[in-house]
């Protein structure tokens, strides 16, 4: 059986301590999202773009709180420029990125951006972790909370396609 | 009519009973303004992240919902990060208040128009996007009453304040990104800020 993936990641982030989730949805973030919203000591903060989740998660930490951040792999491309501050100032930073482009992608509109996702974070200071299989993500979150909280580091959790596993329109529509 | 408030006075007047207010600067003039009313830990100007100042005063407001918290921009930074405004009003913190410094120009780059030079008009976007309080300002009288919305009124309160175009002399805060955060979490936290939290 498949390990329920969303739900260990969501008792990691509530075992760190997170306070605030910025996310733009994803078909392949849904049922986390959904987790962090019942979760009354969690702020599950939606944003327009997912620039705005740096912002976010720096004025946090500015105020002494933990932040995590829900993304697909194209939101990674609005992210370039204001990874500089992250950088700058060692902002801590967890993001758990879904990917798109990969192995049953059904849109190729999706491909170039997934394929340089892990490129453009590693050019950004942002190390990656690849969860190519279920029972990977939990633990990949875990020691990414840990060493950005610990060592005021940039981490994304890369959760590959397979893993989340949506082939179609259709399946994502009926999500 | 052409504006006659001057942006280091307007900033000055903001900041000159600021008690425990956590102060946020957007990228270039207005981190300038906050530097020439007198540099302080408890203010985190940001020399990059164009667009973003709004939403780290978001972040600092639902991490402190005891403190007030003030975000100071320029109208080139805000437009930047139009959707902020969106965001923030979905979250509608009650101690967040966004003044935008609008002197209708990129003042870093050369004083080109802005879009507010053509009419955009930010405070309407922000009332339409769910703040509390949003107005445009122009008189000196008004910003008293800024003051204490800043100080006192239940938010999120957005206010643009129509300035001059004028050069103002370079008054820097620190560069350095680490010790702006360093300094302002143990201003804010004290000890605790170089303590991780403790975990559940």
């Amino acid at each position: 059986m498949q390990p329920d993936w969303p739900a260990e990641v969501h008792r990691e982030l509530a075992a760190a301590g997170v306070r605030l989730v910025g996310y733009v949805p994803d078909a392949g973030h849904k049922r986390l999202i959904e987790l962090c919203q019942a979760d009354a000591a969690m702020r599950a903060v939606v944003l327009t773009t997912e620039e705005e989740g740096i912002g976010l998660a720096a004025g946090a930490w500015l105020g002494g709180e933990k932040a995590a951040l829900l993304m697909q792999s194209s939101g990674v491309g609005n992210l370039i420029n204001v990874l500089g501050m992250v950088k700058v100032c060692r902002f801590p930073l967890v993001m758990i990125v879904t990917m798109r482009g990969e192995q049953g992608e059904f849109n190729p509109w999706q491909v170039p951006m997934g394929e340089a996702t892990a490129r453009v974070l590693q050019t950004m200071g942002v190390a990656v972790r690849q969860a190519g299989e279920a029972q990977a993500v939990a633990a990949h979150v875990r020691a990414a909370l840990a060493r950005a909280y610990e060592a005021q580091g940039a981490e994304a959790v890369l959760v590959a396609q397979r893993v989340v596993g949506i082939k179609s329109f259709q399946e994502q529509a009926n999500q | 009519m052409k504006p006659s408030l001057r942006r280091r006075n307007v900033v000055k007047k903001m900041l000159s009973n600021r008690n425990d207010l956590l102060v946020v600067a957007g990228l270039g003039s207005t981190s300038w303004d906050i530097t020439a009313a007198g540099d302080s830990p408890l203010s985190f100007p940001i020399w990059g992240a164009m667009g973003q100042a709004a939403m780290i005063g978001l972040g600092l407001a639902l991490a402190r919902p005891e403190r007030r918290v003030l975000v100071v921009t320029g109208d080139g930074e805000m437009l930047m990060g139009l959707g902020s405004l969106a965001t923030i009003g979905v979250q509608r913190p009650a101690n967040l208040t966004v003044v935008v410094i609008d002197n209708e120009r990129y003042g870093e780059t050369g004083m080109q128009a802005t879009h507010t030079a053509r009419g955009v008009d930010l405070a309407a976007v922000a009332k339409a996007c769910g703040f509390r309080n949003s107005q445009i300002i122009s008189s000196g009288k008004k910003i008293s009453q800024l003051v204490k919305i800043i100080q006192q009124t239940a938010g999120p309160n957005f206010a643009q304040v129509k300035v001059k175009v004028e050069q103002v002399p370079l008054v820097l805060p620190p560069k350095d990104g680490v010790l702006l955060k360093a300094r302002f979490r143990r201003a804010l936290l004290g000890d605790s800020a170089d303590v991780l939290p403790q975990e559940v």
